[in-house]
């Protein structure tokens, strides 16, 4: 395993749909910057936003890190709870809990985690209630 | 077609200048469900939507769009209009519905996004 050359933790706080998308542009300004190729970059900017997203709509606050090695950039989003009662289920386009204010906002399409998913080259889920769900995403550079 | 002819176009107030209201308008979209833009959004897009919230501004800018434009008279609230300066994204406003928006769009020549 490499050393990772670059770490940045970013702080979400729950509900704070006002501040949403501002760790998402600060990565991508950043990995923009590096001269990482605009076809990843556009694919870690819909997940890290997705992810980002995610923490603000469901979570009960959490934090996404980057970590940048010289052939990879890995997200991680973690949340300290509630947890995702059921995985599958959640992976699933089209199926949200988004609460109506979401929902009125224009999330809550159930894309989601399968955005996510789509976009990274290697995506892990782990999910525990009452504990938190950390996501892992992977990118080759 | 550039931002500032699409504005002529739409017959829409320019709610906030973007950086360069001469860069070209690659295509156009509709969708007012945000996840879904983010899986569609194109650098370039005109992206046509009803939503008014910050979060139409924190994708635009992230997926390097000419602008946004809200239909039917829609306007950004203080905040999002305060965030699109900061980023200089180009916000026009037409009292036009979505539907004519991308009717007119069309009849221009804008292509839909690529696959």
């Amino acid at each position: 395993m490499q050393q990772h050359a670059m770490m940045d933790v970013f702080n979400i706080t729950a509900l704070d749909y006002a501040s949403a998308g501002d760790a998402s542009a600060t990565i991508k300004r950043k990995l923009k910057q590096l001269g990482i190729d605009s076809t990843v970059l556009r694919r870690i900017a819909v997940a890290s936003y997705e992810a980002e997203l995610n923490l603000i709509i469901h979570s009960m606050g959490g934090t996404l890190t980057l970590s940048i090695t010289t052939t990879e950039i890995k997200l991680v989003s973690r949340d300290v709870g509630p947890g995702i009662p059921d995985i599958e289920r959640a992976l699933q386009e089209g199926y949200s809990t988004a609460n109506a204010e979401a929902r009125n906002m224009g999330f809550g399409a159930g894309m989601g985690l399968p955005n996510m998913r789509r976009n990274a080259d290697d995506f892990t889920i782990e999910s525990e209630m009452g504990k938190g769900t950390q996501i892992q995403m992977r990118f080759a550079i | 077609m550039n931002i500032q002819e699409l504005a002529v176009l739409l017959n829409a107030t320019i709610a906030q200048e973007g950086e360069d209201m001469t860069m070209p308008v690659s295509c156009g979209y509709v969708c007012d469900l945000l996840s879904w833009v983010l899986a569609h959004g194109q650098k370039g897009m005109a992206w046509t939507t009803v939503q008014t919230h910050v979060n139409v501004v924190a994708i635009a800018v992230l997926m390097e769009m000419a602008c946004v434009i809200l239909s039917e008279g829609n306007q950004l609230d203080m905040a999002s209009l305060a965030k699109a300066r900061e980023e200089k994204l180009a916000v026009l406003v037409t009292a036009k519905t979505s539907y004519e928006v991308c009717g007119l769009m069309m009849r221009a020549g804008i292509a839909p996004p690529q696959a």
